[in-house]
């Protein structure tokens, strides 16, 4: 029998295939070989054939056949034979085969052997892929060689002891006397993979942080560590550009931030050293700037000072400056972090960030978005919006969405005047029109339609919009529907605020049939015409022209279309007495209840107040006409408003939360004096004298029980209640989250509706992370507004991701404290 | 549920339970689409291990020269970096540091480089099992395990001495 080809005689022969065809009849051939030498127990070959099994594995042939022969490999006594064993198991097993624990034997056996690489083998594969039970059966082994004074296998273990407390958390505390002298090593290697292993330990379990904190006085040790490797001078062995082993400085860094987290003397003992690695740490080279990218990151972490934190944050603005551009994109999404705890801070790198937009990178494009909104306030909003209309016309088409609500969200809280507001919802509208939400054109028209002096200049604008370009529907939906409210001030020239247009009443029904019969026209533009037209007989002359119209739809293949005309031809007919009254002008609308988290850069300190209180809001009702609309415009009772501010999340929360209430309608519209035309920024509490923080000095609210909401599944809810004052009718609940669980809850949302009678609002939360163990709460307050004193119910809806899963859970809450209501 | 819905809920959930890895898993490929070493530190069968590979392939491939080394993918962070004809993709965890990820490959780069003294794509593809000998010495469970190169390459010298002698020497073997 001839010897079986040689490894690289194969590879040399595969590569010479010219087609994949000629590539998969050679394997066949080699395997077929390969098979029968299997078959015939060759020993001696046995190590080239599987090596030629994993090459033609690469290439994405199926191999299954060479596992039994993996392991008779690595139970044979040469070292190539382990060597590619070892390899060929790590490739071709894995945990899910049964055949994997058959090698639970031979490992244990190789971790005893006397020659360190062979231990070395059998350390790498096990830290590397094996399973549960294996992990199980090992770990005293790899307990012992943790404890050995042999730095190449102590350090391999290290990291072994890492794989098998992933795999078997319980058998965490086993390793832990063998850590106890870990860090006098002087081996790098041993080092590093130990910093890893205390990293593990301390991330998995609070006993063991608080145990390294206190009784091994871990941060002192680290701190010295890092210290040395600082100041020491060059060594060529760990030397990288300049820097001393960067990757253990990083590993250090990186266990300081876990040290330090929520503990107030860890973060004390470390605060010296991170100031010093954050100044002098060399930045010319990638490697420099990996560890002050930890070091900021630990920073921003731990409780550290405020002067350290500025340190951080303009290393992070230095970084924008950056020509690398992955030193720009860490720059980005570290800020995108930390932009809601120290926004102070963050603002004065504004311009840089604004830069960023223009970047050619997408992904630093996109953070540089994200940032950019986020920086929006009341100051800087005329000239953020210039740059952020101007990147949402020539971003690329995966941008235009997000940039769209993100300005119309903006432009919605911090709008210095509904001229400005209206122009910049045209500008949105006209250049990223066809990418803009569904749910943004019924928000732009209430808020169009709330806009109440600005509707000759709204009407006028879209029209013009209209002759340009038909094709984008979220804009021809909006101008349709505003033609048809006020096509009267239209044809009236009645404009202010620019040059009136001179138009005709045919000139703009010739636009709507135009509408109707384009192509361009989806089915529901087509509906916002027709009706726009309908609209229009009650305030143009030409009633016989809309009439046609009407009657020629009745007969539309579109169902929807047919349906309408049919019943607005009816309204000539039969009904015509009732079309007046049907068609009139809208009134004012409500907004509806968003009880979402809102966003916490409102009162930064930097809006300016925004309430004028001459005209208090006017409380108006669903059902009344526009005719009682003028009656509470000389505004009488005056009840006190709660209004809840738009989420800063383009996908509303506010519709889920009606389907959860049923009908909860928050009363109340803008006032039509010069005031923004939004809900502001600041609450209308200050109708009442009330700060925006509430008071909570009430001595009686001290009395309030605090009660437990919600307890399910490791998530717990806690409410604690004051008093604010001096509205004795507002009651300040603050919530607790905890999570009892093993691992973090992310993405959590608290959401909260209460009956009619009640008003609610929420602030925006801590944070919307919960962390395991009870590490800490997040906290989030609600204000409830209970007129009436009635009973005070809630319904709560919470949803977080635990584990990588999405959790959603409705629950009522109904043990409310007699006091906190009456 | 979509095809990418199912498969981007279960790579969440591997990310999930295996939170604290440095490193998931290391590709290195050609800038024909062809896989020169696969080393996975999460347990996959073969068919999601070709799934995830052909879809990152595609799309690390179709990035421009002008686009920085990072990349989020279905959950995932991927550093990945171009070395003449060879690109090393490196998918790693959210709290991971990309700038220290990049150090990484390019230790490996240069170990690869010592080794085989001025190291090229046809190097790794006729010696594909010493690229992973040496990237089982650098590396062991998705973390660096020797931060010195010159104990790395120690390590894989007196192994192939080992290997090449044809047994295993009776004395242990100092470091």
């Amino acid at each position: 029998m001839p010897a079986p080809i040689r490894l690289r005689e194969l590879i040399r022969t595969i590569r010479t295939a010219r087609t994949q065809a000629e590539e998969r009849e050679m394997i066949q051939k080699e395997c077929a070989a390969i098979r029968s030498s299997f078959r015939e127990e060759d020993n001696t070959y046995r190590c080239r054939n599987v090596a030629k099994l994993l090459y033609m594995h690469m290439l994405g042939y199926p191999a299954h056949f060479g596992q039994l022969e993996c392991l008779k490999l690595i139970a044979s006594q040469k070292f190539t034979d382990k060597r590619i064993g070892y390899l060929g198991a790590m490739l071709l097993l894995d945990e899910r085969q049964d055949v994997h624990l058959l090698m639970t034997n031979c490992i244990k056996n190789d971790l005893n052997h006397s020659t360190q690489y062979v231990q070395g083998l059998a350390l790498c594969t096990l830290g590397c892929m094996g399973s549960s039970e294996m992990c199980r059966d090992l770990a005293g082994e790899v307990e012992k060689l943790l404890k050995t004074s042999n730095s190449y296998l102590r350090k391999k273990a290290a990291l072994c002891a890492v794989h098998v407390i992933r795999k078997v958390p319980e058998l965490m505390e086993m390793f832990l006397p063998a850590t106890k002298n870990l860090l006098s090593e002087k081996n790098h290697g041993v080092l590093h993979t130990s910093v890893v292993l205390l990293t593990e330990m301390c991330e998995r379990s609070p006993d063991m942080l608080a145990h390294f904190r206190k009784n091994e006085k871990l941060v002192p040790q680290l701190v010295r560590i890092l210290k040395n490797l600082i100041m020491s001078g060059y060594s060529p062995e760990h030397d990288v550009s300049g820097i001393s082993d960067p990757f253990l400085q990083v590993r250090i860094l990186r266990l300081l931030r876990i040290l330090g987290r929520s503990d107030d003397d860890s973060s004390e003992a470390m605060n010296d050293i991170l100031a010093q690695v954050a100044t002098n740490t060399e930045t010319s080279k990638n490697v420099g700037n990996a560890i002050l990218y930890e070091t900021v990151l630990t920073i921003m972490d731990i409780k550290s000072e405020s002067g350290l934190r500025v340190l951080a944050i303009n290393i992070l603005g230095r970084f924008l400056l950056n020509n690398d551009k992955n030193i720009r994109y860490v720059a980005l999404t570290s800020l995108l972090k930390t932009v809601q705890t120290d926004h102070n801070a963050v603002q004065r790198h504004r311009s840089t960030i604004v830069d960023c937009l223009k970047d050619l990178d997408v992904s630093i494009k996109r953070r540089a978005m994200e940032l950019s909104f986020a920086l929006v306030n009341g100051n800087n909003i005329r000239g953020m919006m210039k740059e952020l209309l101007y990147f949402l016309d020539s971003c690329d088409p995966e941008f235009k969405a997000d940039c769209a609500s993100g300005v119309f969200l903006a432009a919605e809280k911090y709008a210095p005047s509904k001229r400005w507001h209206i122009d910049t919802i045209m500008r949105v509208l006209t250049t990223a029109g066809s990418y803009v939400r569904d749910d943004s054109v019924p928000n732009l028209i209430q808020l169009i339609t709330n806009s109440v002096e600005m509707h000759a200049y709204t009407v006028q604008r879209l029209y013009k919009a209209l002759l340009d370009d038909i094709s984008q529907q979220p804009l021809v939906q909006v101008a349709s529907w505003c033609i048809g409210e006020y096509g009267d001030l239209l044809v009236s020239g009645q404009c202010e605020e620019e040059e009136p247009i001179q138009v005709t009443e045919d000139e703009v029904l010739d636009v709507l049939e135009g509408l109707l019969v384009s192509n361009l026209s989806t089915p529901v533009t087509r509906g916002y015409s027709l009706t726009a037209i309908m609209k229009l007989s009650t305030r143009f002359t030409s009633v016989n022209r809309i009439k046609k119209v009407v009657s020629i739809y009745g007969s539309s293949i579109d169902v929807e279309l047919q349906q309408r005309a049919v019943e607005y031809n009816a309204l000539f007919k039969k009904y015509d007495h009732m079309r007046p009254a049907l068609l009139e002008r809208m009134p004012i609308m409500e907004k509806s209840a968003s009880n979402g988290p809102t966003e916490i850069v409102q009162t930064n300190g930097e809006t300016e107040p925004s309430v004028e209180p001459k005209h208090p809001p006017p409380v108006t009702q669903p059902a009344n006409q526009a005719n009682d609309l003028l009656d509470l415009l000389g505004g009488n009772d005056v009840v006190p408003v709660i209004q809840t501010t738009m989420p800063t999340k383009p996908a509303s929360a506010g519709g889920e939360l009606l389907d959860l209430l049923g009908d909860l309608s928050l009363s109340g519209g803008p006032a039509p004096a010069p005031a923004p035309s939004v809900p502001t920024s600041q609450p209308p509490f200050l109708l009442d004298g009330l700060s925006s923080q509430p008071l909570f000095n009430d001595i009686a609210a001290a009395a309030i029980p605090p009660m437990t909401a919600y307890n399910k599944n490791g998530l717990k809810i806690d409410f604690t209640f004051e008093r604010a004052n001096p509205n004795p009718n507002i009651a300040v609940i603050t919530i607790h989250a905890s999570n009892s669980t093993e691992a973090d809850m992310t993405d959590f949302v608290f959401q909260a509706a209460v009956p009619k009678t009640f008003q609610l609002q929420l602030l925006s939360p801590s944070s919307n992370v919960v962390p395991a163990l009870n590490q800490g709460t997040v906290t989030q307050v609600i204000r409830v507004l209970n007129p009436q004193k009635q009973q005070l119910r809630m319904r709560i809806k919470l949803t977080y991701t635990l584990k990588g899963s999405p959790v959603q859970d409705l629950a009522e809450v109904n043990n409310f404290p007699p006091q906190s209501w009456q | 549920m979509s095809s990418y819905n199912a498969f981007s809920l279960f790579l969440r959930m591997l990310s999930a339970t295996h939170s604290f890895l440095s490193s998931s898993f290391m590709l290195l490929f050609s800038r024909q689409g062809k896989l020169r070493l696969q080393k996975w530190y999460v347990p996959l069968c073969d068919k999601e291990k070709k799934k995830i590979t052909r879809e990152l392939v595609q799309t690390v491939l179709a990035r421009k020269p002008k686009m920085c080394s990072f990349l989020e993918w279905r959950d995932l962070k991927i550093v990945y970096k171009r070395y003449a004809s060879l690109y090393f993709c490196c998918a790693i965890e959210d709290q991971d540091n990309e700038l220290i990820t990049l150090e990484i490959i390019h230790r490996y780069v240069e170990l690869l480089d010592k080794y085989f003294g001025s190291v090229c794509e046809l190097d790794i593809i006729f010696n594909f099992e010493k690229a992973y000998f040496i990237l089982d010495e650098f590396l062991l469970g998705g973390e660096a395990q020797e931060t010195s190169k010159k104990n790395v390459l120690k390590a894989i010298e007196q192994a192939d001495l080992l290997q090449e002698s044809g047994g295993i020497d009776e004395e242990e073997l100092e470091e």
